[in-house]
């Protein structure tokens, strides 16, 4: 379907829908909740990690579809890669975002984003959940948000 | 003056080339007419100088357009005398002004009344002054509508506060603030008004001495004029009695080495370099403002404010935030629709030439007791039309159509 933007096919809508990895952890090795405060999204990642890798993410994540729809392939995709391969992939989609850099490697459904590059105010909507997610696997970085707890 | 929609889109730049475009956040910006935007380039053009400095023939010209610029001011607002009348950079530096200078002057254990309604420019600062001082800070509740819960101000406003300061319409939900019910109280017990003006100056001329107020805050791109400029009214002897806010050039009477005296007001609370062709240019937009027929405006935005109401009501899982249609309110309407994020609506929107305005609004406390996160806001003024409304109401039936 196209709405007129361009922006909401229907990748975006399944992911947001899908909501892969929406919950919480019984036991998080790392939590970080953070906010955009131009609209009021909110982001709270969970993971669990051993030897250096994700064995298990969770997130609550109250936002736009371009929100959940992120948060979601983070569900589906994140378990087994580590805090350096999550940062790749976050800085990968921000070059993709901001200045047509290619979709990130090994997260081929992130192409769903690529309408969003016409949209600067959006890009932080997408952005969001990695960044909460690297907050959560490395709270030293910040990354401008809550770093809940860690360890 | 013809205040027809039509004729008065003509004025403003903007709109007239873009005829297909629906703009409904003026709650946020309002559009600059061409009057205003004509006087800040014939000001840099011709007059270009800095003010209170020079003795040059140019420097005078400065001068004088920039103390015209405060009568003009001074006139929109009926206040006694142009020295009252402090041009800043926006309504948000006028509270902050005042939190600061007023503000000073308050100790611990002195009472701000402020309401859950407020923009957070008249929130934080207050938020700010208690970390800084210990004065004490109260909230007016909102009633379920969105509307100041007047029932508790006896309580609220006793003899411990100092000054009460809230808006005059919310940002949000467009409710007027019953202006004379807190003035009555906060003269009971001595405290001065803080009135923030942000939405309601764009509204109409306002009478400070009617209104028996003791501060007034308003911006200058809310009322067709340029961007980063505004104004803060204050009564003479308040304003004299205060310390400054910012210091530096341009606001003291001597510096020596060992201390500094202040000029009188208004300079005394324009540190530095004041935006001198901004404040003509929103001279020229108060001047404008003050030319047109405000009953008939006011008339029309309540017609088209009542549309819009209707229409949204008849739209499955949407919620109106704010007064009922039938009351006073301003022309700005706000609201949810369940399972739709406001960005996600205002980008298809966007898709159809409307712009309005989704998110927090800057106002989460209010939200919050309105149990909402965030909302979608269309915002009328006096260029809207009702080709904007129905747009809206159609732009709407294909949100749900394509999101939902």
């Amino acid at each position: 379907m196209n709405d007129g933007s361009g922006l909401y096919q229907d990748a975006i809508k399944q992911f947001a829908q899908a909501a892969n990895g929406h919950g919480r952890l019984e036991a998080a090795d790392g939590e970080a909740r953070l906010d955009n405060p131009l609209c009021g999204d909110r982001v709270r990642m969970q993971v669990a990690v051993a030897s250096g890798r994700i064995t298990a993410v969770a997130h609550e994540t109250k936002g736009c579809l371009l929100c959940r729809a992120a948060a979601s392939a983070i569900g589906a995709r994140a378990v087994g890669e580590d805090a350096a391969a999550i940062e790749s992939v976050a800085t990968a989609l921000e070059g993709m975002l901001k200045n047509g850099a290619p979709v990130p490697a090994g997260w081929p459904e992130l192409s769903m984003f690529e309408p969003a590059r016409a949209y600067p105010s959006r890009h932080r909507c997408v952005l969001l959940p990695f960044r909460a997610l690297l907050a959560a696997l490395r709270p030293e970085v910040g990354a401008g948000g809550t770093a809940i707890s860690s360890n | 003056m013809s205040v027809e929609p039509e004729s008065l889109r003509a004025g403003f730049p903007l709109l007239a080339a873009t005829p297909q475009l629906h703009y409904l956040d003026s709650a946020a910006t309002a559009q600059i007419h061409r009057l205003a935007l004509d006087a800040v380039v014939r000001h840099e053009t011709t007059r270009r100088a800095n003010v209170s400095r020079g003795t040059y023939r140019l420097a005078e010209a400065a001068d004088l357009a920039y103390e015209q610029a405060r009568q003009t001011a001074a006139r929109f607002l009926n206040a006694t005398s142009a020295d009252e009348v402090i041009f800043t950079s926006g309504a948000t530096a006028s509270i902050n002004l005042v939190a600061h200078a007023f503000g000073g002057t308050l100790k611990a254990g002195d009472r701000v009344v402020i309401s859950v309604a407020e923009h957070h420019s008249n929130f934080v600062p207050w938020q700010m002054l208690r970390e800084r001082t210990g004065i004490e800070l109260v909230l007016i509740p909102v009633t379920a509508s969105g509307q100041l819960d007047l029932g508790l101000l006896p309580e609220l406003i006793d003899g411990k506060c100092r000054l009460v300061a809230v808006t005059q319409c919310s940002n949000v939900t467009g409710a007027w603030t019953d202006v004379a019910a807190l003035v009555a109280a906060a003269r009971k017990v001595g405290a001065k008004v803080l009135l923030d003006g942000a939405q309601g100056a764009q509204h109409g001329p306002q009478d400070v001495r009617a209104l028996d107020i003791d501060f007034y805050a308003f911006s200058g791109h809310k009322c067709f004029g340029p961007g980063g400029v505004g104004v803060l009214w204050g009564r003479g002897e308040l304003l004299a009695a205060m310390p400054p806010f910012l210091t530096g050039g341009g606001m003291i009477s001597e510096v020596t080495a060992q201390a500094t005296t202040w000029a009188a007001p208004p300079q005394r609370f324009e540190a530095g370099t004041p935006p001198i062709a901004q404040a003509v240019g929103l001279a020229a937009a108060l001047e404008w403002m003050m030319s047109l027929d405000w009953p008939q405006i006011h008339a029309r935005e309540a017609r088209l404010c009542e549309r819009l109401i209707d229409g949204l009501q008849r739209i499955p899982g949407l919620r109106l935030l704010g007064p009922e249609a039938s009351t006073r309110r301003a022309p700005i309407v706000s609201f949810e629709i369940a399972g739709l994020h406001p960005h996600d609506i205002c980008q298809v929107l966007d898709a159809h030439q409307l712009a309005l305005r989704g998110g927090h609004h800057c106002a989460q406390p209010l939200l919050a007791a309105l149990g909402a996160e965030v909302c979608t806001r269309a915002s009328i003024a006096l260029y809207s039309d009702e080709a904007d409304i129905e747009a809206l109401l159609d732009g709407l039936g294909f949100v749900l159509r394509e999101l939902a």
